[in-house]
C-alpha cells in the first residue's frame, strides 16, 4: 500500500484520497457521503445495487467499486443521478415484498432510509408480488426472503471474512434468489456471531430475539437520515 | 410405485426416475478426474454428467463439491445460472425450438403445435413416460434457416409442422442408449432425423474473409515479424473488434502485451448470441483454420501459451468438427510445441462449450464463465487485458476479428486499410434474415447503405431492419441511407429485415421478453428493470395504454440504461427507445385517450373472489 495521496473533486469539492481507495472509501473518509445499498464498508465491493452509480470523467461508473485516481472528475449530487437512484430504490420495493410498518427492521433499514433520503413517495411500478420463503430453521438466525435485495453481503462477508461461504445465489434474472449450503439455515454452519448475520442492510436475516431491544422511534435513521454519520465527518468549512 | 421408480432409465427409456447413487458417485468421480480436480472446470463436470443421465441431481451436486475443494452452495450458484444445465430429470430427448421474431414468421408456432400434437404434451412440459421435454429456447443461431430447433445437441433446421410428426416417431423408435447427445451423423448413439442439417448459406463472398484456404500462412507470417511488430501491423490495419464494440485491437493487444505476469492467455469469443446472427457458426464451418491461425498469430503478439474457444452451448454440434481441426493442426505442427519449427513458441487451444446464456458474449461474463461460475460481468477497472482468465491478462477477442488478423498478416495491413471507410476498415460479416429472398451471410466493405444491402438480399420493400440485433437499433425507411460502419450504423452483424405488415411493437415486445430472460441478475436495474418494462409494454400493447404509461416507460428505459452494470443491461432499453425514436406513429395508434387507466382492470382484480365466491358482485356490473 503506497500512502502517495492526490486530489480529485466531488461535486467541485476536492477531495484527498490515497493509492488503492475506490471513489466511496475515499469520500467516506472526508464526509462526502454518495448514497449507496450493497456497499458494506468491511467487505468487498460488488457493485449490486448501482445506487452509488456517478459521472466520473462523463461516465457512469459504480462509485464503490471505481478506484480514484488524481485529477478525477466525479458529479455525485444531480438531479439526475439523484432520480435514477430514487428509481433503483423504487424497483426494489417493486421487486420484493417489503411492508415497513410490519417489519422488525423498520427505522434501521437501508433500503428504507434510501427510500426517505432520495424522496420516495408512491411507487411508479406495479408490485411484482412473488412467492418468497421464511427460513427460520436456525436456532439464532432466521431469513425472509420476502425482502431480499440480493445485495451479496451475506454472500462475500461469510466467505471473505467467516470462511464459512453460507450463502450463495441460485437462478439468474428476476428469478435470482439467495440460497443456502444446504437444504436450510439450520443445516449450515452459520452462527449468530459471524459477520454474515451481522451485515443484512434490510430484514432479509435477523437475529432472533433481537428485534425490539430498540424500539420503533429510537433506532439508527430514526433520528437522522443515512449518510448523516458519513457527513458528521466533514470538516466545517472555512468561512 | 415408488421402488420401482428408482430403477431408473425405465424400459421406455424414460429418465423421469432419478438416477441410482452409485451411478451419479461414479459419474461425479471419473468427470473430477477428467478435469484434474480443477475448480475451474465445474462447467464441464456438469456437462459431462448431465450427458449421461439428462440432469445433474442433488447428490452430484454435494459430490462435485467435495472432490473439487469447493461448497454445494458454489456449485449450485453456477448449474442454477444455466438454461442448458438441468437441475430436475427431463425428457430423454430435450427438444428446444427457437422463439425469436424470424422463426415465429416462419411459421414457429405451427411447428411447436405440430410438436404438441405429436407428444401429447405442451410446451413447457415433460412427458409422462419421460421421452420428451418440448420447451421455448431463445434464439439458437440459425436465423437463416427458422424454424429451428435442438434435440439435445442436434440442430434441426427448415422445420415444417409434418417434419415434427416423423421426428418424435424416429425418437420414439430409437435404441436406447447410454448416450443422450446426438450429433448429426454420428452413427452408433446417434438416430438419423429429417432436417438435422445446418446449411452453411455463405450469400456473399467479400474481398478479405473467404478468399483463400490459406492454412498457417498468417502464423508463418506472422513468425518472421517480432511480436511487437505483429501488434504494429494489427494497430495500422485500422482494425477493430468485430463483435460489435468495435474497440481498437492493436490497443487491446498492446495493453495485454504491457501487463507484466507469468502468463497471458488469448480467448476467442464464439459465443454468439446476439438474435439474429449467425457469421461464426458459418466462419467456424467454412475457414475454422483461419480463425485458428488468428488465435496463434494472437499468441506470438502477446506472449501467451494458452489459447480458448468458447463455445456457445447452441453450437456443441460444432464442437467435434473443431477439435479435429484442432487435432491435424497440432500434426502440422501449427498448434503444440515449437509451432512452425519455431524455438519456444508453444501454444494449444482448449475449447470451452457453454450452456445457454447471451451474457456470456460479454467478454467478462464469458471470463467467468471459463472459470466455472456464474455467467457475472465483472465491474472494471480492472480489464481483461490486465486481470482476465484466471487474473492473468487476457486478450477476449471476437471469431471474426481472429480471422480478420490472419489475412491481415497474409496480405498487410495496408491492403486491409484500403477497404472500407475513414473510420472502419476492411469488410464486415453481416447475418441476413427475415423478409428477404436470401438470407445468409454477406461480407460486405463497411460504408454499403442500408438500401444497397436490401438490394443485394432480395428485400426492396422492407418496411423495417433491426441492425445489431436486439440491443441495436430499429431503423426507418427514411434511414435507408444510412452506412454499415462504426461512425455511422455499427453492427457486430446482426441484420433482421420486416416487410410490410410486420409490426415493429410487436417485435419490440418480442425482444424486451429476450432481455428479461437473459438478464444475468447480478445488478437491480437491469433485473428489476427489464421486468418492469415488460410489464409496462403488455400494459400498453395489450390497449390499456395511455400517454402518461408511455412517458413513465421511457423514463424507466432511460434509467435502465444510464445505471444497468453492464452492456445487456445498457442496450436492454434499445428496442423500446429506438422504436419511440423512429416509430412515434405506431406507438401512438397503441394509446388511449383517457389520463389514467389502472395496470389491472376491476374483472380482473376481483376475479378469484368471483372465483372463491362463484357469483358476480351483487347488484352491480363491474366496470371494466
Amino acid at each position: 500500500m503506497s500512502e502517495e495521496s492526490f486530489t480529485f473533486t466531488v461535486d467541485g469539492v476536492p477531495v484527498e484520497a490515497r493509492e488503492g481507495q475506490t471513489i466511496i472509501q475515499a469520500c467516506d473518509a472526508v464526509g462526502v457521503y454518495i448514497p449507496r445499498l450493497c456497499h458494506h464498508p468491511d467487505l468487498e465491493p460488488a457493485g449490486h445495487c448501482r445506487v452509488c452509480t456517478c459521472n466520473v470523467d462523463g461516465r457512469r461508473s459504480s462509485a464503490c467499486t471505481m478506484p480514484a485516481s488524481a485529477g478525477m472528475v466525479v458529479e455525485s449530487n444531480t438531479p439526475s443521478l439523484n432520480g435514477d437512484r430514487r428509481t433503483i430504490i423504487e424497483m426494489l420495493f417493486a421487486e420484493g415484498n417489503h411492508f415497513c410498518p410490519a417489519c422488525e427492521k423498520s427505522g434501521d433499514c437501508e433500503l428504507q432510509a434510501l427510500g426517505y433520503r432520495l424522496g420516495m413517495q408512491a411507487l411508479p411500478f406495479p408490485y411484482l408480488w412473488p412467492r418468497r420463503e421464511l427460513d427460520a430453521t436456525h436456532p439464532d438466525i432466521w431469513i425472509d426472503h420476502n425482502r431480499c435485495v440480493l445485495c451479496s453481503r451475506c454472500i462475500r462477508a461469510s466467505r471473505d471474512v467467516d470462511g464459512k461461504s453460507v450463502f450463495g445465489f441460485e437462478g439468474r434474472g428476476i428469478h435470482m434468489r439467495l440460497s443456502v449450503d444446504g437444504n436450510c439455515l439450520g443445516e449450515t454452519a452459520i452462527s449468530a456471531a459471524d459477520k454474515a448475520a451481522q451485515v443484512c442492510p434490510v430484514g432479509c436475516i435477523l437475529i432472533k430475539d433481537h428485534g425490539y431491544r430498540v424500539p420503533y422511534g429510537k433506532r439508527r435513521f430514526d433520528t437522522q437520515p443515512i449518510g448523516a454519520d458519513v457527513e458528521a465527518k466533514r470538516a466545517p468549512r472555512k468561512a | 410405485m415408488e421402488p420401482e421408480a428408482e430403477r431408473a432409465p425405465s424400459p421406455s427409456g424414460g429418465l423421469t426416475a432419478p438416477a441410482p447413487p452409485e451411478q451419479v458417485e461414479a459419474l461425479v468421480r471419473e468427470a473430477v478426474a477428467e478435469v484434474k480436480a480443477d475448480r475451474t472446470r465445474l462447467m464441464d463436470v456438469v456437462q459431462a454428467v448431465q450427458k449421461r443421465l439428462g440432469y445433474f441431481p442433488d447428490a452430484a451436486v454435494r459430490l462435485a463439491a467435495g472432490a473439487l475443494g469447493i461448497h454445494a452452495v458454489e456449485v449450485e450458484d453456477m448449474v442454477s445460472f444455466y438454461a442448458y444445465l438441468d437441475r430436475k430429470p427431463k425428457g430423454r430427448f430435450h427438444i428446444r425450438l427457437s422463439r425469436t421474431p424470424v422463426s415465429l414468421m416462419s411459421g414457429a408456432a405451427d411447428v411447436a403445435q405440430a410438436f404438441e400434437k405429436a407428444i401429447g404434451v405442451a410446451m413447457g412440459a415433460t412427458s409422462p413416460d419421460g421421452m420428451f421435454t418440448l420447451e421455448w429456447t431463445a434464439d439458437i443461431g440459425m436465423a437463416d434457416q427458422e424454424p429451428a430447433g435442438l434435440i439435445n445437441g442436434t440442430v434441426v433446421t427448415a422445420l415444417t409442422p409434418a417434419d415434427a410428426t416423423v421426428i418424435v416417431a424416429a425418437l420414439r423408435g430409437s435404441p436406447i442408449g447410454d448416450m443422450l447427445q446426438l450429433f448429426p451423423g454420428s452413427g452408433s448413439d446417434g438416430v438419423s432425423l429429417p432436417r438435422a442439417d445446418v446449411a452453411s448459406s455463405l450469400g456473399q463472398v467479400g474481398p478479405i474473409l473467404f478468399r483463400q484456404s490459406g492454412r498457417g500462412d498468417g502464423v508463418r507470417a506472422a513468425l518472421t515479424l517480432a511480436p511487437e511488430k505483429v501488434i504494429e501491423a494489427v494497430t495500422k490495419s485500422r482494425l477493430r473488434g468485430r463483435g460489435g464494440a468495435g474497440f481498437p485491437t492493436g490497443l487491446k493487444w498492446r495493453l495485454c502485451r504491457q501487463s507484466v505476469s507469468d502468463d497471458h492467455y488469448v480467448v476467442c469469443n464464439a459465443d454468439e448470441g446476439e438474435p439474429g446472427t449467425f457469421k461464426d457458426r458459418v466462419l467456424l464451418t467454412e475457414i475454422p483454420d483461419v480463425v485458428f491461425d488468428g488465435m496463434t498469430i494472437a499468441a506470438h503478439a502477446l506472449g501467451a501459451r494458452h489459447g480458448l474457444v468458447y463455445l456457445r452451448g447452441e453450437y456443441i454440434y460444432l464442437f467435434r468438427i473443431l477439435q479435429g481441426v484442432l487435432q491435424r493442426r497440432r500434426r502440422l505442427g501449427l498448434l503444440g510445441a515449437n509451432i512452425c519449427g519455431q524455438e519456444g513458441f508453444d501454444f494449444d487451444i482448449r475449447i470451452q462449450v457453454g450452456a445457454g446464456a447471451y451474457i456470456c458474449g460479454e467478454e467478462s461474463a464469458l471470463l467467468e464463465s471459463l472459470e466455472g461460475k456464474r455467467g457475472a460481468p465483472r465491474d472494471r477497472p480492472p480489464f481483461p487485458t490486465e486481470r482476465g482468465y484466471r487474473h492473468q491478462p487476457t486478450a477476449v477477442d471476437n471469431v471474426e476479428t481472429f480471422a480478420c488478423v490472419a489475412r491481415i498478416l497474409e496480405n498487410g495491413p495496408e491492403w486491409f486499410a484500403n477497404v472500407g471507410t475513414g473510420e472502419s476498415s476492411g469488410t464486415k460479416l453481416l447475418s441476413v434474415s427475415g423478409d428477404c429472398k436470401h438470407p445468409g451471410v454477406y461480407e460486405v466493405r463497411f460504408g454499403i447503405t442500408l438500401y444497397k444491402l436490401l438490394e443485394l438480399v432480395g428485400a426492396p420493400d422492407a418496411a423495417f431492419v433491426q441492425v445489431g440485433g436486439p440491443s441495436g437499433q430499429c431503423v426507418a425507411p427514411k434511414d435507408f441511407g444510412r452506412r454499415i460502419a462504426f461512425e455511422d450504423l455499427p453492427t457486430g452483424g446482426s441484420m433482421i429485415v420486416f416487410g410490410p405488415g410486420r409490426d415493429v411493437l410487436d417485435v419490440a415486445r418480442l425482444f424486451t421478453e429476450f432481455f428479461v430472460d437473459e438478464s444475468c441478475g447480478w445488478c437491480a436495474p437491469c433485473r428489476v428493470g427489464t421486468t418492469l418494462m415488460q410489464r409496462s409494454l403488455d400494459k400498453i400493447l395489450g390497449g390499456r395504454g395511455t400517454l402518461a404509461d408511455v412517458g413513465a416507460l421511457e423514463s424507466l428505459a432511460n434509467t435502465v440504461m444510464r445505471m444497468s452494470r453492464c452492456g445487456l443491461g445498457q442496450t436492454a432499453p434499445n428496442p423500446i427507445l429506438t422504436t419511440m425514436r423512429n416509430f412515434p406513429t405506431a406507438w401512438e395508434a397503441r394509446l388511449r385517450p383517457e389520463a389514467f387507466l389502472p395496470q389491472v382492470t376491476m374483472r380482473d382484480a376481483l376475479a378469484e373472489a368471483v372465483q372463491v365466491q362463484g357469483r358476480e358482485p351483487a347488484g352491480e356490473t363491474v366496470a371494466e
